[in-house]
C-alpha cells in the first residue's frame, strides 16, 4: 500500500539529508509504528506519505514515495486526499470549520462527494468513533482526545485506506489516549485500514503494532521488523521490554498482559521487599514555597479551578496529573502570576505573583510552558542566553553556565529552531533557572521527548529539586511521573482529587499506574531501575 | 426571533464592506466615529464566544496606531497648510534631490485636523473588517468562497487566517515575555514582539493551508489543464484589475479610467473565471448556508446605510468638511438615519450557537 523507494531527503539550508536511502514497504491492512529518537525525522518520513514533505516543507526528495500505486511526485497532496489522510499532532491547528459535523464533511466536500452519499458517510463514522453525542459541538469546546477523534474521522470520511498519524496521543492524558488507539485498531482490524503512526510513548502503542520502522537518525539505515525482532537491539524500548531484558524473558513481552503472564516467578522473588526504601522521606523537605488558597478560576462561564487548596515545599517534584482540560495549566499560570485568581489566593514566597512586575516575577517562580519554542525568539543560542542575562539583570554567562549544566556542548550559534527537542527544552528551562527561582513550574515538559532525553530531564529535575527548588510538573506521563515525582496531585474538574506520596497515588490506579507497576502489582514498584535496586537486594539476602 | 444559528458569512462580509464604503466616502469625523460605533455595537451583540471574536479590539487598537502615525507624519513631514499655527518645529533645509519633501515648518491646527480625519477614515475601514473577523469565523468564509478562487488555494487561506492567527500568536508572545521577565507593556515590547508574532501566525497559517491541502482543497476535478489555466488567467485579471479600481477610487487624482472600468473589467473577469471554473468543478456541500430573511436584513441593511452615504454625497458637500478654513462638521440627516439602519443587525442577526446552549462544558486548552 506504501512503498518508499531509496528515498534520500534533503532539507534547504540542512548540510545532510534528515533520511537518506530509505525503503521499506507497509502491506494494506497493517498498524504500521515508526519509532526513533527526537529529530531522526519520523515526521518527515511520515509527511512524505502523501507529499507534504517536501511540497510544504522545500527540500529535495529523491527516490520515489508509491502510494496505492501513485507516485507523489506526480500527485499534489490535494489528488491524494481519497487514499492518504493525514492527522497531525496538534489536532487543532489542522481544522478547517468551527463544528464537528463540518469538520467530518470538509473532505467530502471538496472531493465532491454526493449530498446523500455524504450524509451516510458521516452517521456512519460518527457512530464508528462514538462520536455521535458531539455532532453539533463547537469544535473549540471538545476535549484533547476528542478533538483526535474526530481528526480521525475526518480523514476516514473521505473514503482513506491508509491514515497516517504523528504523535496522535503525545497531548492526551492517558485514558483519552487508550480511547484514541482502541478506534484505530478496531479500524485496522475491521475495516483493513492502514495506519502508519509514529509515537514516543511506545508504551501506549507498541501492543497494537504489527510491524516497527525503526528511524535510528544520524545516518544508519532503517530498520524495518516484527516488534520482537526490532526491540531486540533497539535503544528505545518500552518499559515492558526492558523489564523483560532485565528478566530475561523469551520472547519478549510486548503488553502488561504478555508480562504478567510470565512474571510470577519475578514477583515471589520480590515479595520481600521493602519498597518503603525507595521513597523519600517527607522529613527531608524544606520550607513552603507557594500556597493556594481555596483558588478558584473560570474561562467566561467555565469554572476551571474550584477551590483549590494545596501547599509547595522547597526540594520536593511534584506530579500534576489529570484529565486534559482537568485544570493542570490554569493552576500552573496562576503559580506564575500570568492570570488573576477570580476568588482564592496564591502567594509564592509571601507575594501575589500576578501583582508582580514581570522582572520580579522571575525571581520567585518560573514556568516552562507547553511549547517550550515560544519562549526563544532570537537567532542564536548565544543571544537567547544573553538576552535572558540582561532581562533577568544577571551576571552575563550567567545563563549559559546554567544551559551547560543541563546539556552541554550547544553550540552557541546555532538557531534555536535547529537544536533537537530536548536541547530546546533545555535551552528554555535554562533561561528559566537562570535567576534561581525558587518554585519551578513544567508543562507537559515530555511531550515529543525520546527515552534518552527524558532520562536526562528526569535527572535535571531531581537534582533540581535536591538543590532546593519545588519543582511542579503538569504531565501524562506516568512514567516519568514514576522516575522522578515525590508527591502526586491528581485534578478532577478544577477540583483536587487526590494529593499524597506518588507511590500510593499511582501503585493502584488503572489509569495512572506505570507499566512495570501493573506487571508486578501488588508490589509497590514503579520503574525497571527499582526492580533492577530490589533484585540486588534480594540477592543480597538470600546470601546472607 | 430565530433559533441560534450561524449567519450566512456572505451576509457579514457584505454588510462589513458596505459599511467600510461608507467610510471610504466621508472624512466627516461625527459620521466616522458613528460608524465605528455601529460596527462596535453590532459586534457586541452578535459575536459567537470563539477566539477570534475577540479580533474587534485588536483592530480597533490598530487603527489607533494609524491615527495617531498619521498625525505625527504630518507634524514632521507634512505638507505645510497655511492658518492658525499652534507651534513651530525648526524647519531642515534638503538638499536639491529631496524637492518637495519638507521637514519642519509650521504646524496648523488645519493641517493636523485634516491629518487627524484621514486617520479616522482609515480607523473606522479598520473596524469594519475586524467587525467582520469577529462575526464570522474566517473558515466559514474561506468555505463560501467560489470555486473558482481555489485555484489561488494556500494563498488564500493564508490571507483569511493570517489576522486571526496572529491575534492568538500576539497572545501567546506577551505570556512569554512575562515569563522571561520582560515587561509586557510599552511601546518597546511592542516592536520587540512584532516579529515573533508574525511568525507564529505565518506558521499557523501555513499548518492549516498544509491539513486543507492533503485534505482535497483545491482539488483539481476532472478539468483539462487549459481550462484551469485560462480561469486562473482570468481570476488575476480580476483581481489586478479590482485591486486598481479601489485604488482609483480612493484616490480622487487617479484617472477616470481607473475607477468605474477597471472595477466593471475586474468583475467581468471573475464573473468569467467562475462560468469558466464553474463547469467542471466538483465540489459539493455537506449543509449548505441558507439565505432566508436575516441575511437579507443584514444584507440590506449594509445597502442601504450605504446609498444613504451615496445620497448624501451628492446633494452636499457635508460628508468633506472643510478643515481650511476649520469648520464644525454638519452632520447630515441622511446618513445617520442610513447608519442607524446600519445596526439593524444587532437586532434581526440570529444569535450565535453559545457553547452553553451546545451543553458542552468547555475544555479549557490544557
Amino acid at each position: 500500500m506504501i512503498r518508499f523507494e531509496h528515498v534520500t531527503i534533503t532539507y534547504p539550508d540542512a548540510s545532510a539529508p534528515i533520511l537518506i536511502d530509505v525503503s521499506f514497504e507497509v502491506p494494506e491492512g497493517e498498524l504500521c509504528l515508526v519509532v526513533g529518537v527526537t529529530g531522526s525525522g519520523k515526521s518527515t518520513l511520515l509527511r512524505a506519505v502523501n507529499g507534504l514533505v517536501p511540497r510544504f516543507s522545500g527540500g529535495v526528495l529523491a527516490g520515489s514515495v508509491v502510494i496505492d500505486g501513485r507516485t507523489t511526485s506526480d500527485v499534489a497532496p490535494r489528488d491524494l486526499a481519497d487514499v492518504v489522510g493525514v492527522v497531525g499532532q496538534d489536532p487543532a491547528a489542522g481544522f478547517v470549520t468551527d463544528y464537528v459535523e463540518d469538520e467530518l464533511a470538509y473532505a467530502m466536500e471538496n472531493l465532491g462527494v454526493a449530498p446523500d452519499v455524504m450524509r451516510r458517510r458521516v452517521e456512519d463514522i460518527l457512530d464508528l468513533l462514538g462520536l455521535h453525542e458531539l455532532r453539533h459541538r463547537p469544535l473549540a469546546s471538545l476535549s484533547g482526545g476528542q478533538q483526535q477523534r474526530v481528526a480521525i474521522g475526518s480523514v476516514l470520511t473521505a473514503g482513506s485506506r491508509v491514515l497516517v498519524l504523528d504523535e496522535p496521543t503525545s497531548a492526551l492524558d492517558p485514558a483519552a489516549a487508550e480511547e484514541v488507539l482502541a478506534a484505530l485498531t478496531r479500524l485496522v482490524h475491521d475495516l483493513g485500514i492502514t495506519v502508519l503512526i509514529a509515537e514516543h510513548r511506545l508504551e501506549r502503542v507498541v501492543q497494537y503494532a504489527d510491524r516497527i520502522v525503526m528511524v535510528p537518525g544520524d545516518g544508519r539505515p532503517v530498520v524495518v521488523g516484527t516488534p520482537a525482532e526490532v526491540f531486540g537491539e533497539s535503544v528505545v524500548a518500552p518499559p515492558v521490554v526492558e523489564l523483560g531484558r532485565l528478566a530475561g524473558w523469551s520472547p519478549l513481552p510486548l503488553s502488561v498482559r504478555d508480562a504478567r503472564r510470565v512474571a510470577g516467578p519475578l514477583r515471589d522473588r520480590l515479595a520481600t521487599i521493602d519498597t518503603s526504601v525507595f521513597s523519600r522521606s517527607p522529613n527531608s523537605l524544606g520550607e513552603v514555597v507557594a500556597i493556594t488558597d481555596s483558588l478558584q478560576a473560570s474561562y467566561g462561564p467555565v469554572t476551571a479551578l474550584r477551590g483549590v487548596d494545596l501547599e509547595f515545599r522547597a526540594g520536593e517534584v511534584v506530579a500534576l496529573m489529570g484529565r486534559n482540560g482537568a485544570g493542570k495549566s490554569t493552576l500552573l499560570n496562576h503559580l506564575v502570576g500570568l492570570r488573576e485568581p477570580a476568588s482564592g489566593a496564591v502567594q509564592v514566597l509571601g507575594s501575589q505573583p500576578h501583582r508582580l512586575s514581570a522582572r520580579d516575577v522571575v525571581r520567585v517562580a518560573g514556568l516552562v510552558p507547553q511549547d517550550s519554542g515560544v519562549l526563544l525568539y532570537h537567532d542564536t543560542v548565544s543571544a537567547e542566553c544573553s538576552a535572558s542575562d540582561r532581562d533577568a539583570g544577571l551576571a552575563h554567562g550567567a545563563t549559559r553556565k546554567v544551559l551547560d549544566r543541563i546539556v552541554p556542548d550547544i553550540d552557541p550559534l546555532t538557531h534555536p529552531r535547529d537544536l533537537s527537542e530536548g536541547q530546546r527544552l533545555g535551552l528554555a528551562l535554562s533561561i528559566v533557572l537562570a535567576s534561581e527561582p525558587p518554585l519551578l513550574l513544567l508543562d507537559e515538559p515530555t511531550r515529543g521527548l525520546d527515552y534518552g532525553a527524558k532520562q536526562r530531564l528526569v535527572e535535571v529535575l531531581a537534582q533540581l529539586a535536591a538543590d532546593g527548588h519545588a519543582v511542579v510538573i503538569a504531565t501524562h506521563d506516568v512514567e516519568v511521573v514514576a522516575a522522578v515525582a515525590d508527591r502526586c496531585i491528581v485534578l478532577a474538574e478544577g477540583e483536587v482529587v487526590a494529593d499524597g506520596p506518588a507511590r500510593d497515588v499511582v501503585v493502584h490506579s488503572p489509569v495512572f499506574a506505570p507499566q512495570v507497576a501493573k506487571v508486578l502489582a501488588p508490589l509497590a514498584l514503579l520503574t525497571v531501575h527499582e526492580v533492577e535496586l530490589a533484585l540486588a537486594a534480594a540477592s543480597d539476602s538470600s546470601y546472607s | 426571533m430565530t433559533a441560534p444559528r450561524l449567519l450566512h458569512p456572505g451576509a457579514w462580509w457584505l454588510w462589513a464592506v458596505a459599511l467600510a464604503a461608507c467610510a471610504l466616502r466621508t472624512t466627516n469625523p461625527v459620521l466616522l466615529c458613528l460608524i465605528i460605533a455601529v460596527a462596535g455595537w453590532v459586534v457586541v451583540s452578535r459575536r459567537a464566544d470563539v477566539p477570534w471574536s475577540r479580533s474587534f479590539a485588536s483592530f480597533l487598537r490598530l487603527g489607533m496606531i494609524v491615527i495617531v502615525v498619521r498625525v505625527v507624519f504630518q507634524i514632521f513631514f507634512g505638507v505645510r497648510v497655511s492658518g492658525t499655527t499652534l507651534f513651530v518645529i525648526p524647519e531642515v533645509t534638503l538638499p536639491g534631490w529631496a524637492a518637495g519633501v519638507s521637514l519642519g515648518g509650521p504646524v496648523t491646527i488645519e493641517s493636523l485636523m485634516a491629518a487627524l480625519y484621514q486617520g479616522l477614515r482609515l480607523a473606522a475601514v479598520l473596524a469594519c473588517f475586524g467587525a467582520a473577523t469577529s462575526l464570522c469565523s474566517p473558515y466559514r468564509m474561506l468555505r463560501a468562497l467560489p470555486t473558482v478562487l481555489y485555484e489561488a488555494g494556500v494563498a488564500v487561506t493564508i490571507a483569511f487566517t493570517f489576522a486571526p492567527q496572529a491575534i492568538v500568536s500576539s497572545r501567546q508572545v506577551r505570556e512569554a515575555r512575562r515569563l522571561r521577565g520582560r515587561s509586557d507593556r510599552g511601546v518597546r515590547a511592542w516592536t520587540a514582539s512584532a516579529l515573533p508574532v508574525l511568525e507564529g501566525a505565518l506558521d499557523r497559517a501555513v499548518a492549516l493551508a498544509a491539513s486543507m491541502d492533503s485534505r482535497g482543497y483545491g482539488r483539481r476535478g476532472s478539468s483539462s489543464t487549459a481550462v484551469r489555466r485560462r480561469s486562473i488567467g482570468l481570476v488575476l485579471l480580476g483581481l489586478v484589475a479590482i485591486a486598481v479600481g479601489s485604488y482609483g477610487l480612493l484616490d480622487p487624482g487617479a484617472p477616470a479610467i481607473f475607477r468605474i472600468p477597471a472595477l466593471a473589467l475586474g468583475a467581468a473577469a471573475l464573473l468569467g473565471a467562475l462560468i469558466a471554473g464553474g463547469k467542471s468543478t466538483t465540489r459539493t456541500r455537506y449543509r449548505p448556508d441558507p439565505w432566508v430573511t436575516p441575511e437579507w436584513i443584514v444584507s440590506i441593511a449594509g445597502l442601504v446605510a450605504f446609498g444613504s452615504f451615496v445620497i448624501v454625497g451628492r446633494v452636499g458637500s457635508a460628508l468633506s468638511p472643510s478643515t481650511n478654513p476649520l469648520e464644525v462638521p454638519a452632520v447630515p440627516f441622511v446618513a445617520v438615519v442610513g447608519l442607524l439602519i446600519g445596526t439593524l443587525p444587532a437586532w434581526f442577526a440570529p444569535h450565535p450557537p453559545t457553547l452553553a446552549s451546545t451543553s458542552a462544558p468547555l475544555v479549557v486548552a490544557a
